[in-house]
């Protein structure tokens, strides 16, 4: 589709429906504020309808969590984000530029959305502080001494700069997904997308991860966190998204969505994961 | 207390004699089961009958360095024939004179091949000097500038005709392999469609077919008055045969990268050739070190092909001083001497494989 990508500019009118994302926030909460505006999305893998009519909007700065059971569709939303899923109906505007076919427009999405994904997905042949510079040299081509100076300080950030000279095979699973979330950061991301960060780990490094999350979101930084950890969810989040069989079945703020679910599958799914 | 000296008690303890030094060593790998010991002894029966008359005849009764009268009249290895014809045989029928310039070249490949092996003198500078020899080899052999005689290429013969085939063959059917091997997975169904009937076409061919289509057909297809010589047609066909099969190994590798580090570098912004130059391609090239040595070794081996299209390589070489009259006869020598140089040539690509693969092991 053709409209231009580089601004969310008006492209002069030449297609009416998606001329200016700015006019159809409008319509949405919080326009001038929203960073993501998912309207009407569908995606089917082959015949299988796995996200069905979802409609988003996430303000600059809003901590979202995602639960809902496995199969439920909140990591292909997530994904969908960025572009690592393509979606057959629907929006996705992300920091007012438009998801589509168009390459460089996703590209572009790409550089500004963060992601942490279930298995870090390091490069195990690059070492740690090349896994972070990697980006901001080639994307945002910043030079290589700046791109290590910011790599030095997210490292320590999420208290690892020790580790800065190793490879990822040296590292825990926890160090890992410390080093994923650095990774992430040196972009400068607007959006930090984490698909189920925790689940791979072992019990006892999961806290040093959900340390360098609630740090990150205490400074202000807007997150998609896919989890089931319900204390994160609980002590972070400013809503709580409950999806089942690719719908949202229920959102709402931690406080109202953790005592008084409203939907018979949430308080089942909630009887099933808080003991 | 008690544990501590239990402790160093046990560390002193030395293991069985029988388990260690030279006795050690013999019993367990010699001598571990009565079949092993069986095959023990049977061997070294059999190497007492076969070594002592080896040595005698390619060492004592030997001659280096007679005519091909004398050879025949011992019962010796006749060395001979390969000292009296050695400039023959490794550069053929290149100018006498000239034949200082495919030695440089020999020396060259040699000298930079073994000074490559060790992957910690890898450098930027080793990687020009590379590049720089290769232009020079590519101006050394057929002359013509410089002051230098020019020689037809038809002329290019024996060892250096074997090793600048392989060279160049290996060098550019390497990348292009890669690339088709990106072809054959592109998103784009042109190009896939055409890396695909690329690939399999090939493949379906012997490389027997392929020189022959390249010395005899080919040359049909140009308009009149212009000619390829014939080594760049072998060159060719060597090149397009090699490159289908590395790129189908290369395949085996961006396959074997797992899709999390698509993603991961996708994620990050990064653009396709980004990412593939910067995290599938180093993987995926570094799971592959085995197979793809495997296939640049075959083809250095089937570069001995281009004797059926009336090339002059090492083995061609050979045979035509074994046709000479005074030579006759002497072919285990000769054929002996071809094969522990096709040997070393294998031999250390395949070493080499494997200091890359521990230098880049992670």
């Amino acid at each position: 589709m053709d409209h231009d990508p580089q601004t969310g500019m008006s492209p002069t009118g030449k297609k009416p429906f998606m001329s200016d994302p700015t006019d159809s926030k409008s319509e949405t909460r919080g326009s001038a504020r929203t960073i993501i505006h998912i309207a009407g999305l569908h995606k089917w893998y082959g015949d299988f309808h796995v996200l069905k009519d979802i409609n988003l909007d996430v303000e600059k700065g809003e901590r979202i969590v995602i639960c809902g059971p496995s199969g439920s569709g909140k990591s292909t939303l997530i994904r969908c984000i960025n572009r690592l899923e393509e979606h057959q109906r629907g929006r996705i505007v992300v920091d007012n530029i438009e998801l589509t076919n168009d390459i460089k427009n996703i590209e572009k999405i790409r550089a500004e959305v963060g992601m942490v994904f279930q298995h870090f997905n390091l490069f195990p042949h690059l070492s740690i502080l090349e896994n972070l510079t990697l980006g901001p040299i080639w994307v945002r081509k910043v030079p290589k001494a700046e791109a290590e100076q910011t790599a030095m300080y997210f490292l320590q950030k999420v208290h690892i700069a020790d580790q800065a000279r190793k490879y990822p095979g040296q590292l825990s699973g926890g160090q890992q997904q410390r080093v994923a979330i650095a990774r992430s950061l040196c972009m400068k991301p607007k959006v930090m997308l984490f698909d189920e960060p925790t689940s791979a780990l072992d019990p006892e490094m999961v806290k040093e991860v959900l340390d360098a999350m609630i740090e990150l979101a205490e400074e202000g930084m807007t997150m998609l966190v896919v989890s089931h950890e319900m204390g994160f969810a609980k002590s972070v989040a400013h809503r709580v998204l409950f999806m089942d069989s690719g719908q949202v079945v229920e959102q709402n703020s931690p406080e109202e969505f953790f005592s008084q679910p409203r939907h018979e599958r949430t308080k089942l799914f909630l009887s099933q994961i808080l003991h | 207390m008690d544990v501590s000296l239990q402790q160093t008690s046990a560390m002193d303890v030395k293991p069985p004699v029988t388990s260690v030094g030279v006795l050690g060593w013999v019993r367990q790998n010699l001598f571990n089961g009565p079949l092993n010991s069986i095959l023990t002894i049977v061997v070294v029966l059999v190497l007492v009958r076969i070594v002592p008359p080896l040595f005698k005849w390619a060492l004592v009764d030997s001659l280096w360095t007679s005519s091909g009268a004398a050879c025949k009249a011992t019962t010796g290895a006749c060395w001979s024939v390969l000292t009296h014809n050695a400039r023959f045989i490794l550069f053929g029928f290149y100018p006498h004179d000239q034949q200082w310039r495919p030695l440089c070249c020999v020396i060259l490949i040699v000298g930079l091949f073994l000074y490559t092996r060790s992957p910690n003198r890898w450098s930027k500078g080793l990687a020009i000097a590379w590049g720089v020899s290769l232009v020079a080899m590519g101006i050394l052999m057929p002359g013509g500038v410089l002051g230098l005689q020019p020689v037809e290429p038809g002329q290019w013969s024996g060892i250096s005709l074997t090793l600048l085939l392989s060279l160049f063959g290996l060098t550019v059917a390497y990348p292009l392999g890669v690339i088709l091997a990106l072809g054959r997975r592109s998103r784009l169904p042109a190009i896939k469609a055409m890396s695909v009937l690329y690939i399999e076409l090939i493949r379906g061919v012997p490389l027997i077919s392929m020189l022959f289509m390249a010395s005899v057909m080919f040359p049909l297809f140009l308009p009149e008055g212009i000619t390829v010589n014939k080594i760049l047609r072998a060159q060719a066909a060597i090149i397009l045969f090699t490159a289908a099969y590395i790129a189908e190994v290369v395949r085996g590798g961006l396959q074997a990268v797992p899709r999390g580090q698509y993603e991961a570098a996708e994620s990050l912004g990064l653009d396709y050739y980004q990412k593939m130059r910067l995290i599938i391609l180093p993987q995926a090239l570094k799971i592959v070190i085995p197979p793809t040595v495997g296939i640049l070794v075959s083809a250095f081996k089937d570069t001995s092909l281009v004797v059926i299209i009336g090339l002059f390589d090492l083995l061609k070489t050979t045979q035509v001083t074994l046709s000479n009259p005074e030579w006759m006869g002497f072919s285990t020598e000769a054929f002996l001497f071809i094969a522990v140089l096709y040997f070393l040539g294998c031999f250390s690509m395949s070493s080499f494989s494997r200091r890359l693969e521990k230098a880049l092991a992670r």
